[in-house]
């Protein structure tokens, strides 16, 4: 080897290394300016009823919704990420939800999805995550309709609706016979939410001898409901299951009741005595003592979640803990358990995180402990009847169970 | 059974009372301008809220607030019909006013949601939730205020319409419009003014409705304006009194059917509608159509 052939190969030598030096420190750079850039928010698609027949109950999950986003990324957001929320407005329709969440997916691209509210619609916005592959986990559709499909996508957080007056019926079938209702009526609004519970409720309690002395299913889109609530003092019944989806049903009906002299010895309604203050604001307080209904969260519950999410919604929105609505807890859990599924599965991807939550994992909500079956319903929620005892929200039934107080037993009259 | 078939009539007629205030004012305009009203609905939450306004903001009772809300309502009306009703013409106006009426039932739809939020309000008073036992059968308050009021409202339509100069107006125009022009009435002057007496009187209707509904929203208005219009199709379009005796009349038939099918009343309601304008197409005190010249 000559003086110049080695002279070559030393400058060669000189020039990968400097090159190699380069590229090291290129790509050096190039990772220091990605670890300092953001990394992009989550974003997280949902439609709710923001408008519309279910708007006071759409806007309580969006502010569920907006609170756990804002608790999550108060602490870092989700794998290292913030969490961006994408909510739509539905005007509580059935079409308008299929199509936002069809926009969600296919135009806004967004990462992941949350369930509307009322399984009216979230029964046909879940075939629309289930076609793209999303995961669809919710909150406000446990009636059996949502599960009817068997979609592989959908999990509903709460408390599946069909058993939920279970604790009611077991402690009416409990009473000795001097004390238990002896006729019973069931007015149901004609929703998929509210007619399966109270259908349920009448084929236990009339085999146990509790006489059916009225039962109609009445259209919910009426203006008033004051012909069905006639119908039902006529009766005369000393039990009244209502199967209702708002305040304004239950509200009616109490002051049609009133109107005709007539008190119930025990009054349950599907839903409605849940919507805190704006239940109170609409009966006034001394007639909701008494008022019941079944549910799977209240603001007292000694669940420590619940009372860290109690304390930030006051901070957030004010008001007080028994006026805020169980919707918002339903909210909640949702994003609670999406995003233990994530951190848990590291990864955003949908078909992963379907896995993951039918594989029979127990995960953690604000409205108790989530594992869902291969349906999507919650296995593992309890029901819990609650009462309205002067101006206080607590939970009676099952009887016994921690947190339960003596239930108010015959319901006291209307106040007037 | 026939214990509460006579409870069930006596709901409907009472009932029908409130409808009727909700009524009136959309027939009104319709006989008077030839438009659909289709913000009446709307409307009749509003002056619902307005009730709510004044009862809880500065406990003005809900009939005591009706000399402030009717008022109100008339300026609303007045410049409802200046901005949106009174500058379409041509032959498309029927058809542009269900429009415009629309377009004004979305803002002011989105104006309750600013101002009131879009949940659930109440109107509350003593006199809701009590009754009188008469006859054997509990007759609501509210309801036995809210039918008086109603016959009041048509009883003063019926003198302002039939013993006034400015009624003579009204029903000239309602009859022709150019004819009427070529009087000397000011027909635009006639139409404002009639278009806000609509919307005045439905101030009434909407406090009724408010304190026989179990709760009403921004939102609630869609409920009602299929029901008000089934009402004075019925009654014929224009006919104040018909309003009145049409809203009698399908509320009492609901009621009665509600006794056995809950679902099928509202069906009986709209099936009603059919039957009588099969055999009479203009409604039960509406004008015979006359033979085009």
């Amino acid at each position: 080897m000559g003086p110049h052939r080695a002279r070559f190969m030393l400058l060669g030598l000189a020039a990968a290394l400097t090159a190699a030096l380069l590229a090291a420190c290129g790509s050096s750079t190039a990772g220091s300016s990605a670890s300092a850039a953001p990394k992009p928010p989550i974003l997280i698609g949902a439609s709710l009823s923001l408008t519309g027949d279910f708007s006071a109950d759409g806007v309580a999950f969006q502010k569920g919704y907006e609170l756990w986003a804002g608790q999550v990324n108060s602490h870092g957001g989700i794998l290292g990420r913030q969490v961006k929320l994408d909510i739509l407005n539905d005007n509580s329709s059935p079409s308008q939800v299929v199509t936002n969440y069809q926009k969600l997916i296919t135009v806004n691209h967004v990462d992941l999805t949350f369930g509307p509210f009322s399984s009216l619609l979230t029964a046909p916005a879940s075939a629309i995550a289930h076609r793209y592959g999303y995961a669809f986990v919710e909150g406000a559709g446990g009636a059996p309709i949502v599960f009817a499909p068997k979609l592989s996508n959908v999990f509903d957080v709460s408390l599946p609706i069909a058993n939920e007056l279970d604790p009611f019926v077991t402690w009416i079938k409990s009473l000795p016979a001097s004390q238990r209702p002896a006729t019973a009526a069931y007015p149901m609004a004609n929703d998929p939410f509210a007619t399966p519970p109270v259908q349920l409720a009448l084929s236990k309690l009339a085999p146990a001898g509790i006489k059916t002395a009225y039962e109609k299913i009445f259209p919910e889109e009426v203006a008033d409901y004051k012909a069905p609530a006639d119908d039902v003092a006529a009766s005369g019944a000393q039990l009244v299951v209502l199967g209702s989806t708002d305040v304004p049903t239950v509200s009616a009906f109490m002051s049609a009741f009133e109107q005709q002299h007539y008190n119930p010895k025990a009054f349950i309604a599907a839903a409605g005595p849940d919507q805190g203050q704006a239940f109170i604001s609409a009966v006034g307080k001394a007639n909701a003592t008494g008022m019941m209904v079944p549910n799977a969260w209240y603001p007292g519950s000694a669940n420590p979640l619940s009372q860290a999410m109690v304390k930030a919604y006051v901070a957030k929105y004010g008001g007080t803990a028994s006026g805020i609505n169980a919707d918002v807890a339903e909210a909640y859990s949702v994003g609670q358990v999406v995003d233990q599924a994530v951190t848990h599965d590291k990864s955003l991807s949908n078909a992963s995180l379907i896995s993951y939550l039918h594989s029979g994992v127990t995960l953690q909500s604000v409205q108790g402990p989530v594992r869902f079956n291969s349906l999507g319903e919650n296995l593992v929620a309890t029901a819990f009847i609650f009462q309205w005892q002067n101006g206080k929200f607590v939970q009676v039934l099952p009887a016994g169970a921690p947190g339960s107080v003596k239930i108010l037993y015959p319901k006291p009259g209307w106040a007037g | 059974m026939t214990r509460q078939i006579y409870e069930a009539i006596v709901d409907g007629i009472l009932g029908g009372g409130v409808y009727a205030l909700m009524a009136v004012g959309l027939t009104l305009i319709f006989g008077v301008l030839d438009i659909i009203n289709i913000a009446q609905g709307i409307l009749v939450v509003t002056g619902a809220y307005l009730s709510y306004a004044l009862s809880v903001h500065l406990h003005i009772g809900l009939f005591t607030g009706l000399l402030i809300t009717v008022p109100a309502m008339f300026v609303l009306g007045v410049a409802i019909h200046w901005a949106f009703i009174r500058p379409l013409r041509g032959r498309e106006r029927t058809s542009m006013s269900l429009l415009a009426c629309y377009a004004v039932a979305i803002i002011i739809e989105g104006v309750l949601y600013r101002f009131f939020g879009p949940g659930y309000v109440t109107l509350r008073a003593s006199y809701i939730t009590s009754s009188i036992r008469l006859l054997g059968f509990y007759l609501p308050y509210i309801y036995l205020y809210g039918f008086a009021l109603a016959v009041a409202l048509v009883a003063a339509l019926y003198l302002l319409l039939y013993r006034t100069k400015f009624g003579r107006s009204v029903r000239a125009t309602m009859q022709d419009q150019t004819a009427a022009r070529l009087v000397g009435i000011d027909v635009n002057r006639v139409a404002a003014l009639t278009f806000g007496i609509g919307v005045a009187v439905t101030a009434a209707g909407g406090m009724a409705y408010g304190a026989t509904s179990g709760g009403f929203s921004p939102n609630s208005g869609y409920d009602l304006i299929s029901r008000l219009l089934a009402i004075i199709i019925l009654g014929g379009l224009g006919s104040i009194g018909g309003a009145l005796v049409a809203a009698v009349f399908m509320i009492t038939v609901e009621s009665v059917v509600d006794i056995w099918s809950p679902n099928w009343a509202i069906v009986v309601f709209y099936a009603a509608l059919v039957i009588v304008l099969t055999v009479r197409p203009e409604g039960m005190f509406g004008r015979a159509p006359t033979r085009a010249q």
